[in-house]
């Protein structure tokens, strides 16, 4: 009921969820995003980087948010997203958006799929028949009840994180939770 | 209560707790549109208080509030955004953000449905982050002061709008299932 201590109401679930790192890393990152969204823009490069320094202590997840009524292409670019990962490209087609963000039409998110590789007559028929809808629709309404505030929307080990995700602030936080949950087990 | 004079400064204990009776109001919605209390009895509404149009973050809470309507929507609720904000500034930002709910504004005399409400910054002069979720009898449910600078999202409202399992939205689903009733018999009579 108190926003301040918003936590993660639909966990993390490899069956579901996109999920880079392992099961038995130590902290566990997940971040509810849209692809149009600038500022999520802006957090991409800083999570490669912190996925980089953490290696295997860190396990990151990514569910979309899309927020359509200022973002007209978020939508279709989720979707895009989840086609590719039917066909084992989520990652792939998750950073190529991150990095076209400025040009997340229909025309060219086929291109995107081309450029990938994917299997263009089943990536188009889920895109124009909107197979993954129903998927990109429980993200969006998962983060609404854990609390998601706005996009990028973080949350480290369940529990939202609120501060600033510049590289040192969030480096910092996840040191310190790595550090005391390491220091735990040794304990 | 509506006559006590409110306090300057707010904690979460200030602003008007569940239980009481929403402050009345009358604020323009557009530069020609007023929108009061009793425009909404009948029906859960939520009332978000926030500091200023256009702030600077793609993702601040009325373009959110914007995007999760038809959630509210599922429970009959309606929202209403206000601020100090004046109308044609409200009109620009509604604009902006492609926003499909009214915006109000307590621009004169300056907060004052803010202060009745527990939810004015008066040294700043605005208005703070606050949640009112009130019932379709005008009686507050669940009420929830936000630090400033953190939008509190939705899930304490459609958390306080599930609980309230309201009458209207009984009513309502009684009035559907009905109804629904009604056209199958006169479907079948008709075969």
């Amino acid at each position: 009921m108190n926003p301040e201590t918003s936590k993660l109401r639909l966990d993390i679930d490899s069956n579901r969820d996109h999920i880079q790192g392992s099961d038995t890393a130590v902290v566990t990152l997940l971040e509810y995003g849209d692809y149009e969204c600038p500022y999520c823009g802006q957090a991409y490069p800083i999570i490669k980087q912190i996925q980089n320094s953490f290696g295997e202590d860190l396990r990151f997840a990514f569910r979309n948010f899309p927020i359509t009524q200022s973002h007209p292409h978020a939508q279709n670019a989720a979707e895009a997203a989840e086609s590719a990962g039917s066909q084992n490209k989520f990652w792939e087609m998750h950073d190529y958006l991150y990095e076209h963000q400025q040009a997340l039409d229909d025309i060219h998110l086929e291109k995107y799929a081309r450029e990938l590789r994917l299997d263009l007559n089943k990536f188009n028929q889920d895109m124009s028949e909107h197979i993954y809808l129903p998927r990109v629709k429980e993200d969006f309404l998962s983060g609404v009840r854990s609390g998601v505030n706005g996009t990028p929307c973080f949350y480290i080990d369940g529990i939202r994180y609120d501060d600033s995700w510049d590289i040192e602030t969030f480096t910092e936080r996840l040191r310190n939770i790595v550090n005391s949950k390491r220091s735990d087990t040794i304990g | 209560m509506e006559s006590r004079i409110p306090p300057l400064t707010t904690s979460q204990s200030s602003i008007q707790q569940p239980g009481t009776s929403a402050p009345d109001f009358t604020l323009n919605a557009t530069p020609d549109q007023l929108l009061s209390l009793k425009d909404y009895l009948g029906k859960p509404f939520i009332l978000a208080f926030y500091p200023a149009d256009f702030s600077p973050v793609c993702g601040d809470e009325m373009t959110l509030y914007n995007e999760i309507l038809p959630e509210f929507r599922r429970y009959k609720a309606e929202i209403l955004g206000i601020s100090v904000d004046g109308p044609w500034c409200h009109l620009a930002f509604s604009k902006d953000r492609n926003l499909h709910f009214p915006l109000l504004s307590d621009f004169e005399p300056k907060g004052e449905v803010a202060r009745k409400y527990g939810a004015y910054d008066a040294k700043k002069g605005i208005c703070e982050r606050a949640l009112f979720v009130i019932d379709e009898n005008g009686i507050i449910r669940w009420s929830y002061l936000s630090p400033i600078g953190v939008n509190p999202g939705a899930e304490g409202v459609l958390d306080a709008l599930e609980t309230m399992n309201s009458s209207f939205l009984k009513q309502e689903q009684e009035l559907e299932s009905r109804q629904r009733v009604a056209e199958e018999k006169n479907g079948s009579s008709n075969r």
